[in-house]
């Protein structure tokens, strides 16, 4: 459950970010979470709701924006989203493929009070 | 080792110079973490109170990475981490790569709290490192670089990273090594490689270990290096078994020619 660790990040950066906007509390949290993070959006919630009690979310709203893998093909130029895991372009199967997103995890916006 | 660097495992704005961050794609200096905050940290003017961020949520520990990475380059060691389930097989091949390598090797050890695994290695004369943990499912690239400071850098080529037995967490770290070997074995069945594909994406080589029990599990072997190559297309995967010397000697032999490659 290495969300919960991912949470203590993700709640150290609204508290940096916060204090450099003279934020008194965090009300909504936006983040982006790629497919291939290997952080499930569910778990992340949780914790996210578990642990911000007496921290400068506590009463944020936590927005996951959930990434699909998006890929870009070298050979054809398509650039598209994958529902199953694998990296090859689906149009013409090429391997020289690129990840444009859905491998990390993101905070995208803070909404401060 | 961080007297020279000034770290002092407190963080990471704290020296400069040179430092790859994305697995060695790009170089930057420390000027980068401002950087960073300028590019991304823009409040918007129809609303002071909303920030567009957009932050790796793992940043702190990437940067972290980055420096072990530092500490690794400038002694010229080749750092590897070692991932898998518990059982793959981890400790057995790093005792006996110490029988058949011919570049000297350090271990962080972080699979386990006791310092069973660690004891083994030095067993054979290998410099083991065992890090707390605590219940910690992963390694993270702080608990690594504490590691460091016990790793006798100057006399070794290359520094393995035992994580955590797991093929999920692991998965989400960089730890600050330049290679990611992942082990999965024979008994664990044939789902695994697609069912973690996280983990898998991440490795630089594969190896399918306990080759020796092939004639008592089903299991596709050919199916199962098929399915690593929808993940992970150019993927290295090597067969293992520790009772067959030449298969050891083959995983000694990929990471001396990941060590030349370096120079
Ligand atoms: N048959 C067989 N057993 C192995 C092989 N490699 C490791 N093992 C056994 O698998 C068990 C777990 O190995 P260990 O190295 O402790 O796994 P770790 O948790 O990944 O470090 C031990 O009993 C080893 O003897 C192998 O190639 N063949
Ligand atoms: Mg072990
Ligand atoms: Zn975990
Ligand atoms: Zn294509
Ligand atoms: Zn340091
Ligand atoms: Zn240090
Ligand atoms: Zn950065
Ligand atoms: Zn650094």
């Amino acid at each position: 459950m290495h969300e919960y660790s991912i949470v203590q990040s993700l709640l150290n950066q609204c508290e940096e970010i916060a204090m450099k906007n003279d934020a008194k509390k965090v009300v909504k949290v936006v983040t982006k979470i790629g497919a291939m993070s290997g952080v499930e959006p569910h778990l992340l919630e949780v914790a996210f709701n578990t642990f911000k009690e007496g921290t400068i979310c506590d009463s944020a709203e936590f927005i996951i924006n959930k990434q699909k893998l998006k890929l870009e093909c070298k050979e054809c130029g398509g650039i598209f989203e994958v529902d199953e895991v694998r990296y090859f372009c689906i149009k013409c199967q090429s391997l020289k493929v690129k990840v444009v997103d859905g491998e990390d995890m993101y905070l995208m916006r803070l909404e401060m009070e | 080792m961080c007297v020279d660097c000034g770290c002092s495992i407190r963080g990471i704005e704290e020296h400069t110079g040179e430092h790859s961050h994305d697995g060695g794609k790009t170089f930057h200096s420390h000027e980068h973490q401002k950087a960073h905050e300028h590019l991304h940290h823009n409040p918007q003017l129809n609303d002071a109170k909303t920030v567009s961020v957009i932050q790796k949520i793992l940043d702190k520990n990437d940067h972290e990475a980055d420096h072990n990475r530092e500490h690794l380059q400038e002694k010229g060691v080749l750092g590897i981490n070692l991932m898998s389930s518990p059982g793959a097989g981890k400790t057995t091949l790093l005792e006996h790569l110490g029988d058949v390598a011919n570049f000297k090797f350090g271990v962080i050890e972080g699979d386990l709290e006791t310092e069973r695994d660690a004891d083994r290695l030095r067993a054979k004369g290998i410099h083991a490192q065992q890090i707390q943990t605590g219940t910690a499912c992963h390694l993270d690239a702080f608990m690594v670089h504490k590691g460091l400071h016990h790793m006798p850098l100057d006399d070794i080529d290359v520094c393995f990273v035992e994580n955590v037995g797991n093929l999920v967490c692991p998965a989400s770290y960089d730890v600050g090594t330049h290679l990611n070997i992942v082990l999965v074995s024979v008994p664990e069945g044939e789902d695994k490689i697609a069912k973690y594909p996280v983990m898998f994406r991440q490795a630089d080589l594969i190896l399918i270990t306990k080759t020796d029990l092939l004639p008592y599990f089903q299991y596709d072997i050919e199916a199962e290096k098929a399915e690593a190559r929808k993940i992970k297309p150019n993927v290295d995967i090597l067969e293992v078994n520790v009772n067959d010397v030449q298969s050891v000697k083959a995983v000694a032999q990929w990471i001396e020619f990941k060590l030349k490659m370096r120079a």
